[in-house]
């Protein structure tokens, strides 16, 4: 068995027990890396030398006795919206391609305390909108398993960098589903915590009522680590939830019976690809057979979800992105005649269309005699769906359906249509709205030998009865990673 | 002009609060410093910083409120105001539209005209912007955020002024008010308070509002003046020739006393306005309210009471000295310092009015330490000094904030109060001037006066005038 | 349903998000925003009368910094990625004409 075959707390033990040192298997992952990129292009930057200078430094901190925590050592990714001190952090967008925080996300730095040896910056859709990694600046990320499709977005990167074996482990931000869609697409674990779990200091914001940084990795087990080694209640933070317990890794108990796992029936209508509805049922069969008890629901509003969601998440984008101006960082456009033509080019210039398609729609929505309308409405459409899941957690520990209504599209399938791209979160956008956490797990493959994702949803703050049941599911399959890591490095 | 107008004004006053850091991070709003040196990524719009409210910001805000008679808003929100412009590094300034923090107050203001009541529609807080500085070589600006971020408080008034004059004693009320709380020291001319008029003019008795411009860049008190004088003639005399005033922004230019459009088509005013996301609601609980109501400073009525029982200041003096929380400090200070009140008082609505009149400058800038005084005061009570030359000493003790026992050490000023040098030079002067002694005699008590300024220009102002009389007296009796 | 965005509404949000669209992304950016607002108009369904618009998920509130100077002179790392600096100032095209 090759390091590359090693989920991160395997590796993370071996380290510990001076079977693999860590420069050995940042070594391995750079190796696999190089390798990988060019069919996959999940990194927008990553640097081989700051690695392993920084695996020699947490190596010597293992040695002496200060670094003792399971995932010192072990390579992980970070989304390229989170910033990295002294380290390029574009969101891959051409208006920040050469921006260097002077600062550190609360959540690295404290990935970065934990002993974790940051590879790069994984690819994404432009400041996190889109759900292909289509819209990155930078190109787009290829599915690790048939590079002829989408990772998922707009955490591909990060998605594909884990499943490709060019990192162990990595964080990606969720707004409407872009940790649990991308790792469902790429057959790997991602998990978006409840809304104010990681602080989202150093995140670079999008809608910020709904921005999430969460865990991605090759198992439950992973992901639940690395949620406890990133999530910690900031100051920084006026959102942060001061969480009663952080031990996550706790909740890794192969045990569901009695628990009730409700299916919402609306989320089996129109659109869902057969294979993914077999696929997910199958699971919850697993699960009701390991003592679960499941049964279908009516949620309810589920349809009212996305057009709200984007209502939020435009009209935050539009204030949020407005920081943008060629003036502090960032690109700023040449031959600009007076102030405002300097804004005007710098942002037409710097933003892609994805993302001037939010900003206007978001614009639009917030100006004078629309407010109401769209905004106040949105909001109060938000206030109804809670209500839907506060009812369903009335009755069930958790809400199971899938990931996505399908499995990954064919790149430049889903740009032509902003619609019908926006319909593929109709499972994931409700969670951010309602600041649930949510898990997907893989629960097998489509005929085309896609990955398919379960997706979990819990109350809020409910994680541990996520990661019981996401892991007690996990116990009845094996990982299986894409070709392109077999017969990787050995 | 056949017509009757009135002038209807109300004004959105901006105070810096006087915390020690910024509105929403640690960074210090000390005045000054070289640019960008009071900054961090939050004050400067860095990607992916956020904000948390200072929560002496809330407690000022609350305290001004209450002393306005403004009722509280339990649940209060920040919300975001969009738009570009280079002072502003988010591109948003926080601010609370929906949810301001005070609301309903209303302060009682004094003209000549009678006492009257201006309403306050709210008071809000939000963030200062950064400062512009215009090159003056190159084709740029540069931008200095050390301003970004620092918490202000605006009132907005009722439209309920009708001259300059109730606006000037409604921004002196406001003035006083705020600067007992200690919530912001509110000098004009420092921006740490600011005043934009919205002003409209309609026929005398009409019903309806005119349409009202607003006007900025507002910096002192006559500006005010001017500005408003000079907005109501110009939309007067719209209104004469058949005109319509438009409703827009305005920069006053006080150099050349006119008023200037100031947006643009860039500029469409549509803020935008809607909860910030990053911030989390303030809810004030009456136990919070009442803390911050027993923590408030001795306002000025209150002041004025205690000044007029314990020392028995005429009220005209008590009303000068309250008129300036710094300068009520001083007098309560040098009273600490075993001075008495009313010897200080004396100084204060003398000497040192005369120093603050002539120099022109603002009554919070005395900064003379109140010791000094009481020691000078002590120096004159001892005679050891005497008025004259006390009130140089005083000149140089608010100039130069000297020691005025060292200073008079040094410089030799203590009074000659040795009776009998003195009679000895009396005598001298006595027989040198016998045609004073003979006009003396004569009936001429004028001469008197000649011998004693005779007497002090001989003792170099050193002599006790009171001495030099009474020795005079006896020498010139004796003859 | 059916919007319509105006060539006048799509020049003022333009001037709002400072965006400069050329004549072929204008065209674009109206059929994208009718078709999202025709999307978005789904909500008018609901009957939301009397429901509070819920910014936050959670009742958290009263978070606070202490009036203490925690941040000290970090002006190199401010200007840091400054397109254009002079002077300790961060330089933008004229702003007053």
């Amino acid at each position: 068995m090759g390091i590359l075959d090693l989920t991160a707390l395997e590796l993370g033990r071996k380290i510990k027990a001076k079977e693999i040192s860590a420069v050995e298997a940042v070594q391995a992952v750079l190796e696999q890396t190089k390798k990988a990129e060019p069919a996959v292009h999940a990194y927008v930057s990553y640097d081989e030398e700051s690695a392993l200078k920084r695996a020699e430094e947490v190596q010597k901190k293992i040695d002496d006795g200060t670094l003792t925590g399971p995932l010192a050592g072990v390579p992980v990714a970070v989304k390229d919206n989170i910033c990295t001190k002294g380290y390029k952090t574009t969101c891959s967008s051409r208006i920040l391609e050469n921006f260097v925080p002077t600062y550190a996300a609360q959540a690295v730095e404290n990935l970065i305390a934990a002993g974790v040896v940051i590879i790069g910056k994984t690819n994404m859709d432009e400041f996190a909108m889109g759900s292909t990694t289509e819209t990155s600046a930078f190109g787009p990320t290829k599915n690790p398993w048939n590079q002829e499709h989408v990772p998922g977005g707009s955490s591909g990167g990060s998605a594909a960098a884990v499943a490709a074996g060019e990192c162990f482990m990595a964080l990606g931000s969720d707004t409407g589903g872009s940790i649990r869609q991308p790792s469902s697409f790429c057959g790997i674990t991602g998990m978006k915590p409840t809304y104010g779990t990681i602080s989202r200091y150093g995140l670079i914001a999008y809608g910020s009522s709904l921005d999430q940084i969460g865990p991605m990795a090759k198992d439950v087990s992973d992901c639940a680590a690395l949620l406890e080694a990133s999530a910690s209640y900031d100051k920084k933070d006026s959102t942060s939830i001061e969480r009663d317990e952080y031990d996550f890794t706790s909740a890794l108990v192969d045990d569901v019976k009695g628990m009730k796992i409700g299916i919402p029936k609306d989320y089996f209508g129109e659109g869902l690809d057969p294979e993914v509805r077999e696929a997910v049922m199958a699971a919850a069969r697993t699960l009701e057979k390991k003592g679960a008890v499941v049964e279908e629901f009516d949620l309810g509003l589920v349809d009212y979800a996305i057009p709200a969601y984007y209502v939020i998440a435009s009209a935050e984008a539009s204030s949020n992105l407005s920081r943008f101006d060629g003036i502090k960082y960032g690109y700023r456009a040449k031959g600009a005649e007076g102030l405002h033509d300097m804004y005007k080019k710098t942002r037409s210039g710097g933003f892609g269309p994805e993302v001037k398609r939010r900003i206007m729609l978001g614009s639009f929505v917030l100006s004078s005699g629309y407010y109401d309308a769209y905004y106040l409405k949105a909001l109060r459409t938000k206030a109804l769906i809670k209500q839907e899941f506060d009812k369903a957690f009335a009755s069930y520990d958790l809400i199971l359906g899938p990931a996505a209504p399908t499995t990954a599209p064919k790149l430049g399938e889903s740009l032509s249509d902003p619609i019908k791209m926006y319909l593929g979160d109709i499972y994931t956008i409700s969670a951010n709205l309602a600041g649930l956490p949510g898990i997907s797990v893989p629960c097998g493959k489509d005929s085309k030998g896609l990955p398919i994702g379960l997706q979990l949803l819990g109350d809020c703050f409910q994680e541990k009865k996520l990661i019981r049941a996401a892991y007690a599911f996990e116990q009845t399959r094996t990982y299986e990673a894409p070709e392109i890591v077999k017969g990787g490095v050995q | 002009m056949s017509k009757q107008y009135e002038t209807v004004i109300g004004l959105e006053v901006h105070v810096e609060l006087a915390t020690n850091t910024k509105i929403f991070c640690g960074c210090s709003t000390e005045f000054g410093g070289a640019p960008n040196t009071h900054t961090c990524p939050v004050c400067t719009g860095m990607p992916g910083s956020l904000p948390v409210l200072n929560k002496q910001v809330v407690e000022y805000a609350v305290a001004v409120g209450l002393a306005t008679n403004c009722s509280i808003t339990q649940n209060c929100k920040f919300d975001r105001k969009n738009y570009f412009y280079p002072d502003n590094p988010q591109n948003y300034q926080i601010s609370q539209l929906y949810l301001p923090i005070c609301r309903d107050g209303h302060v009682e203001i004094e003209t000549d005209g009678g006492t009257k009541s201006v309403g306050i529609h709210e008071i809000h807080m939000e963030e200062d912007a950064g400062k512009l500085i215009h090159d003056e070589w190159e084709d740029c600006s540069l931008v200095d955020y050390n301003r970004s971020g620092v918490p202000l408080i605006e009132i907005v008034s009722e439209p309920d002024m009708r001259s300059a004059d109730e606006v000037v004693a409604y921004l002196e009320k406001l003035r006083l008010i705020i600067q007992y709380l200690g919530a912001s020291d509110c000098k004009l001319q420092e921006g740490s308070m600011r005043a934009d008029v919205n002003l409209s003019v309609r026929e005398a008795g009409a019903e309806e509002f005119g349409t009202r411009t607003e006007m900025k860049n507002l910096n002192s008190f006559k500006a005010i003046r001017r500005a408003i004088e000079g907005e109501t003639d110009r939309q007067i005399a719209l209104l004469e020739e058949g005109r319509e005033v438009t409703q827009e922004t305005r920069r006053w230019d006080d150099t050349k006393e006119k008023s200037y459009p100031m947006r643009s088509k860039e500029d469409a005013q549509d803020y935008r306005y809607f909860p910030d996301p990053d911030l989390v609601p303030v809810i004030i609980s009456d136990e919070w309210i009442e803390q911050i109501r027993d923590a408030q400073p001795e306002l000025r009525d209150e002041k004025r009471r205690r000044y007029k029982e314990t020392y028995g200041l005429p009220d005209y003096d008590i009303d000068i000295i309250t008129g300036s929380k710094h300068l009520a400090n001083i007098f309560e200070a040098t009273i600490d310092h075993g001075a008495e009140a009313k010897e200080v008082s004396n100084w204060l609505m003398g000497e040192t009015m005369r120093l603050v009149n002539d120099s022109e400058m603002d009554l919070t800038d005395i900064s003379f330490a109140p010791e000094h005084l009481a020691a000078l005061i002590g120096m004159v009570k001892k005679n050891e000094i005497n008025r004259k030359v006390a009130k140089e000493v005083f000149e140089k003790i608010f100039k130069e904030d000297v020691d005025p026992k060292a200073y008079v050490e040094e410089h030799g000023l203590k009074s000659m109060n040795d009776e009998g040098a003195l009679k000895e030079t009396i005598t001298q002067i006595v027989s040198g001037n016998p045609k004073s002694v003979e006009d003396y005699k004569a009936g001429k008590k004028k001469a008197m006066g000649f011998l004693v300024g005779q007497t002090m220009k001989a003792t170099q102002g050193k002599a006790d005038p009171g001495v030099v009389n009474k020795i005079l007296k006896e020498i010139l009796e004796s003859l | 349903m059916a919007n319509h965005i105006s060539d006048e509404t799509i020049e003022y949000v333009g001037i709002l998000a400072k965006l400069e669209l050329s004549g072929e992304e204008k065209e674009q950016a109206k059929k994208d925003m009718e078709s999202m607002l025709d999307y978005v108009d789904k909500l008018n369904e609901l009957d939301t009368d009397g429901v509070e618009p819920m910014s936050h998920v959670f009742p958290v509130n009263n978070v606070f910094r202490e009036d203490i100077v925690t941040n000290g002179d970090d002006r190199e790392e401010i200007l840091a990625n400054a397109p254009e600096r002079k002077d300790g100032a961060f330089v933008v095209p004229k702003t007053v004409e």
